[in-house]
């Protein structure tokens, strides 16, 4: 007997094969003449500088994790769902006071600031304070450049 | 029905549907190119067949014939890998959507789905949440800044979209009682729509859907001002394809579940009050999954021709301090209409 899940396989064995056999038979007409120049990565027709893997923001680690935690809700919250109409008022008050926390979870990290996308405050240094003042020399502006 | 019969039956309806898919993902880039000309009153495609019909298939040629660049800075097998799964996935969660109700042909009933399993939303949610992986893979594979920053960019975006998807879908679980698809179509019988039912969560989902598909006005991944291309920057013949195909695939994976979960699926209110024949209301049935799905797909390409692009901040803004309350409050409102009117 072939269940549903038997099925799904075949459709996934068939899609997986249907794709391999596109980007293959792509292979055997297409050219491929490579040279030094064509294999660079695009960067705007200059010159590539320094490593293609550069550092980025810490807030997408951030919003990654929040991202586990509420995920992991939604999990939990769906054998509520499938029961919800057999249980009657037990089960909406379950599910009020799990919402409810979710919830205060939520506010939590809304008033923590995680949710901002742009809250870092970046202390710039004016160059026009700096100049104002007297002995500009270039070494005391470089310090109050490193102090600020 | 033997197992022979049953896996031949199978092959053929998996055969018809991925054919039948690939058809319209093609056609859908053929009038979304149409579409966007008459947005902007231009001809647009007119050259290949009749008025441009042929284009597609022209397109698909050319890709097939162009060189395929693999860079030098990039890590080769990953590279390869990222458009395959993006493909893979995009095709493989067609597999639960039911177009009508079962039929009966030559003696056996047919369901109109690959397979009717019993969870076949949770499937959809988990492949659906695979396919963050064929993108973050291609932009971290390429060896390139932009697609570097379009992968990250992206997966961020697709994480933060995907848990008021899980909220909203869990409305409609709330008033189906059930995971299996044809059982929430058949639960939206008449007018009892979920769309009616639930607005906020039809809007909350809708929105999200946008944001999965990395559609304008969400297309922040590929922004082409700043990014080039984003994460598919260094991608080209076969595999380029394969990322276009994979975003048009998900688009009309979205479109065929904002109408299954929320516009009552094949659902024709009243169509049985009017004494049609049964073959004749089956085909209007299927016929109306249709029509509801080129109606949201052409919503799909209205908004990207009228809506400028977010900015980032906007975008996350929006993902969790909008998008998450409203469909968390959706919950809890189809929680208290089934409470108040049994429904």
């Amino acid at each position: 007997m072939l269940t549903e899940f038997g099925k799904i396989f075949i459709f996934l064995l068939l899609a997986i094969g249907f794709v391999g056999i596109a980007l293959f038979a792509a292979k055997l007409i297409r050219p491929h003449r490579p040279t030094k120049e064509k294999l660079l990565i695009y960067e705007c027709g200059e010159n590539v500088e320094g490593s293609p893997w550069v550092k980025f923001n810490i807030r997408f680690y951030v919003v990654a994790l929040i991202f586990l935690i509420f995920d992991v809700e939604v999990v939990l919250l769906f054998p509520w769902a499938l029961t919800y109409q057999e249980f009657g008022f037990y089960g909406f008050l379950v599910g009020v006071i799990f919402l409810l926390i979710l919830g205060l979870g939520m506010a939590y990290e809304w008033r923590k600031g995680d949710l901002n996308w742009d809250r870092t405050k970046p202390n710039i240094p004016e160059l026009s304070k700096i100049l104002t003042n007297k002995n500009v020399s270039n070494v005391k502006i470089d310090e109050q450049i490193k102090e600020s | 029905m033997t197992l022979l019969e049953i896996t031949i039956i199978t092959m053929i309806r998996i055969a018809i549907i991925i054919s039948v898919l690939l058809l319209t993902v093609s056609y859908l880039v053929y009038f979304e190119r149409k579409i966007s000309a008459w947005t902007q009153n231009r001809i647009g495609p007119n050259r290949v067949g009749w008025r441009g019909a042929l284009q597609p298939f022209a397109d698909v040629g050319k890709l097939l014939l162009k060189e395929d660049i693999i860079p030098s800075a990039s890590n080769k097998s990953i590279h390869t890998l990222a458009p395959f799964i993006t493909l893979v996935i995009a095709f493989s969660t067609y597999a639960v959507i039911p177009i009508g109700p079962n039929v009966t042909l030559f003696g056996y009933d047919i369901p109109l789905a690959v397979a009717d399993v019993n969870i076949g939303i949770l499937y959809v949610l988990a492949l659906t949440s695979l396919g963050v992986y064929g993108i973050t893979l291609a932009g971290w594979s390429s060896g390139s800044k932009y697609s570097l920053i379009g992968g990250i960019r992206s997966s961020a975006q697709m994480i933060s979209y995907e848990v008021s998807m899980g909220f909203s879908i869990a409305g409609v679980v709330l008033v189906a009682g059930s995971l299996s698809p044809i059982t929430i179509v058949e639960s939206q019988y008449g007018w009892m729509w979920n769309a009616v039912l639930q607005p906020i969560g039809f809007i909350t989902f809708a929105i999200s859907a946008f944001a999965e598909t990395n559609r304008l006005p969400f297309d922040l991944p590929e922004a082409e001002p700043e990014l080039v291309g984003g994460y598919h920057t260094e991608y080209s013949s076969m595999k380029f394809a394969s990322f276009f195909l994979a975003e048009y695939a998900n688009m009309i994976i979205a479109s065929a579940l904002i109408v299954t979960l929320y516009l009552g699926g094949w659902q024709v209110p009243y169509i049985d009050k009017l004494g049609l024949g049964e073959t004749l209301t089956v085909l209007i049935q299927i016929g109306s999954f249709f029509v509801k799905m080129g109606a949201v797909l052409f919503f799909f390409i209205w908004v990207r021709w009228s809506i400028p692009r977010f900015r980032y901040d906007q975008l996350m803004s929006l993902g969790w301090k909008v998008m998450f309350p409203l469909s968390l409050f959706n919950v809890v409102w189809v929680a208290v209409l089934i409470m108040l009117f049994n429904i």
